[in-house]
This record gives structure tokens, sequence and C-alpha cells, in this order.
């Protein structure tokens, strides 16, 4: 720990702290959801109206401001779940088991929106609802992932030791993120190569590139909105024999 | 860091190493099955399944698409710009079916290795631009070509 | 007018469109609508419980 500067070690320890982690958040609340709100406008009405319409798939490509920052963000909570799981585990830290139980099932609601819209936008391009490429198989089992951490953590009375199995399961699964990821590359798939990721210049126009990426940020912010209301929630049910939520519980009468 | 935490930082690397080493193993034996379809070129050179029912997947070759009959028959030529193979289909094609992109048919090779399709399924590329932008288009073109 | 209505009709994917936008947005107002039901309902759970103790 010496490695790290006293005021981080000082200010993850309060963080760390649910009282605070909850007033903290209630805080954030009114910031985050402006932010957000102002960029999904925007976002939306740059995908949907402004952008020109593609020269191939016409205006069906307008699902991709959906459909693909959803699908980052599936991968990217299930990473930021694992990584809360290793704290977790490691560090016995409340708050990192609450961040990644609260998290599980945004990630599968994120999941399930890049599946069902990435359904609806292969049946007009592709001809089909669903086939079973590589990519679309590994997102699927990304859902199985998700719900397998609501339900185990359901399933085990004992909260403690809940936190302990879903963190292993969410650290298990992190391999199922380079395949998700890679499925493309590593073989012969039905679904499209990256566009924004890939070496040198993404190849898709830049009026079409900046409401994806302004999407991509406003779902970020969406994550921090939901993420902390499902935290509070986890937070109370934990703590609601405590001093602070009894004091709490007062001033509200 | 305590020792403790020490050995629980590298019980989990290992943890998640190991599941990483497995999968990998398990993807490299299975690797053939995650294969959606077959290029024209591992067609071409027989080493598709010859009974039984599979996926091709290619480029239409520009100017190959013939209707011979007037009817609802197709008949279309793959490439992977190595080897071709003649597809007929019959039926109703996706809005993305056109020369010069990406397709995947299901169906088998008959006796004159022909692939007669029972499915047609249009596979999109990555590249994302609005049709007046000719330059790009052309360059897409030239990009694809080389390819 | 006639423009929006060109809008609604997506260059005739509206269907497809509207749909994953529809599905997309009911399925994320879920998602911070239950944790607040949740959130008051449980804090109302917890100040009964409180006075009964009292």
């Amino acid at each position: 720990m010496s490695i790290i500067p006293a005021p981080i070690v000082r200010f993850y320890h309060k963080t760390a702290s649910p009282p605070y982690f909850y007033n903290l958040s209630n805080k954030l609340m009114p910031w985050l959801s402006c932010i957000f709100l102002m960029l999904l406008g925007y976002g939306l009405y740059s995908g949907l109206y402004l952008a020109p319409t593609d020269y191939q798939q016409g205006d069906s490509y307008r699902i991709i401001y959906l459909h693909v920052p959803a699908a980052w963000m599936s991968l990217f909570i299930y990473v930021l779940m694992a990584v809360a799981g290793a704290i977790s585990l490691i560090w016995r830290m409340k708050i990192a088991d609450v961040v990644l139980i609260s998290s599980a099932p945004i990630g599968a609601s994120f999941t399930f929106i890049a599946l069902v819209t990435g359904s609806l936008w292969g049946k007009p391009m592709w001809g089909a609802w669903w086939v079973w490429d590589a990519r679309l198989t590994s997102e699927l089992i990304l859902l199985f992932l998700y719900l397998g951490v609501i339900s185990l953590y359901g399933a085990i009375e004992d909260k403690r030791t809940a936190s302990k199995a879903v963190a292993i399961l969410a650290l298990v699964g992190v391999v199922n993120i380079p395949i998700i990821h890679y499925s493309v590359q590593w073989w012969n798939t039905l679904h499209q190569g990256p566009t924004v990721s890939k070496m040198g210049k993404p190849s898709i126009h830049i009026d079409m590139l900046i409401p994806l990426l302004v999407m991509a940020v406003a779902f970020k912010f969406y994550y921090a909105i939901a993420m902390l209301q499902a935290a509070k929630v986890e937070i109370l049910r934990r703590e609601q024999n405590t001093q602070w939520v009894k004091k709490l519980l007062e001033q509200k009468q | 860091m305590t020792p403790v935490r020490r050995q629980r930082l590298i019980l989990i690397l290992l943890m998640v190493a190991g599941v990483g080493a497995a999968a990998t193993f398990a993807l490299k034996a299975f690797n053939e099955n995650l294969m959606y379809f077959f290029s024209t070129t591992e067609v071409a050179e027989g080493k598709a399944p010859k009974d039984t029912k599979f996926r091709l997947g290619g480029m239409v070759v520009k100017g190959s698409i013939e209707r011979p009959n007037r009817g609802i028959m197709v008949r279309f030529v793959l490439t992977d710009f190595h080897k071709q193979v003649t597809v007929k289909y019959s039926g109703i094609l996706p809005d993305l079916f056109r020369e010069g992109q990406g397709v995947v048919t299901n169906g088998r090779l008959n006796s004159s290795g022909v692939f007669i399709a029972e499915e047609v399924l249009a596979k999109h590329d990555e590249n994302y631009m609005p049709p007046e932008v000719t330059e790009s288009l052309k360059q897409a073109e030239k990009l694809k070509s080389n390819k | 007018m006639n423009s929006f209505a060109e809008f609604l009709a997506m260059g005739g994917y509206g269907f497809y469109v509207w749909t994953s936008y529809g599905i997309g947005f009911v399925v994320l107002l879920l998602n911070i609508l239950i944790p607040i039901y949740q959130r008051k309902q449980l804090l109302r759970e917890l100040a009964l419980k409180q006075k009964r103790a009292k």
C-alpha cells in the first residue's frame, strides 16, 4: 500500500464505507442524469435524423446507434464486474460486492438489447433473425453468464457466501470477453468485422461515427445512474440494522 | 499488500489463467465446428463434406448473376479471390444481395460441382458511408479488389 | 409533414428501426424505475419496523 499516495488511500477507504457511498451517489445523481439526458438527446437526434443514409443498407443501419453501444456496454460491464469481484475477493471490500451484484441486471439488459436489435437488423439485411455463428453464440453465452450471476446470488441465502460465489463466477466468465471481441477474426462468421476499433482509420463516415460515439458515452452515464440506483437498494438491505440507516429513517419521518 | 492478500491475488490470477488456458484448448479442439461457413477455395479443393449440407461463403462475382429461365431460379458465381464456385438457388434473396457483396449460402454440392443452395444470407461489410461519398466508395472498391 | 412521415418510414425499414429503439427504451427505463420502487418499498418497511420496535 505504501506505493500509493496517502490521499488516494484515504479516498479509497472513504468511498468504501457504505454511508459515504450512499450519500455520494445521492449527490452525484442530478449531475449524472443531466449529462446523460443531454448526450442521449443529441445522440438520438444526430443518429436518427442528422446522420446520412448508408450507401448499402439504407436507413436500416440506424439500428447501429443502439446495437453497437449496447454491445460495447455488455462487454464493459462484465469486465467491470470481474474487476469488482477480484477486489472483493482480495481486499474483502463490501462496496465491491454491491457494485458487482448491482451491475449484473444492467449488463444483462444491455446484452439482451444487443441481441434483440441485432436480430431486428439481421432480418432485413442478412435475411435471417438468428444464425449460430461464433459472434452471436458467444454473445448469447454472455447473457447466460449474467443470468447465472443474478440467479446464483439469489439462490444463496447467506449474502457473504453469495458474494464470494458470484465474484468467482464473474472472474471465470471473463474468458468469454476476448472470445466475443475476436470471434469475427478467428472464425468465419456471418457477422461483419469490427468497424471502429480496427487498426488505422475506422471505416465509417465521420458524420455517422460521431452519433455512435456520443451514444456510447451516454450509455456509460446511464450505467452509472442505473448501477447507483440498484446499489442504494442493496446497501440499505445489507445495512438495515446499522446506526446510520436508523438515523436516515428518523430523518425521513 | 499483506501476505494474505498477495496470496489471494496470486490464487485469483492462477484461476483466471487456468480457465483461460482450458478455454483456449477447447476452442482449438472445436475450431472447425465454430466456422460458420466454408470458403470457395476449401470447396473447390474438396475439403467440404460431399454428402451432407454445409454452408458456403464468398463474394458474388460481378456480372455473374443470371436468371436462365426468367423465373425465380438464380445462378451466380461466388469467389474468395482464389477459386470460384457456381451456385444455383430458387427463392427470395435478401435486400443486401447484390454483385460485389458477400453472401453465405446453405445447401449441398451436386455431382458436377455446382452448389445447390436452399438458403441465401447476405453478409454485409464493416463499411458505413453516405451514397454521395463516391470518392470513399471508390476507395472501398479498391480495397476490396486488393484483398 | 411529408418529411416527418418519411422520417418514420426509415426508407421502408421503419418497423425494424422503431421496434429496436422501442424495446431498448423500455428495458433501459425499467432498469431505473425498478430500483427506485424497490428502495421506496424497503424504506417504508424499515420505517414501519422501527416504529414497532419503539
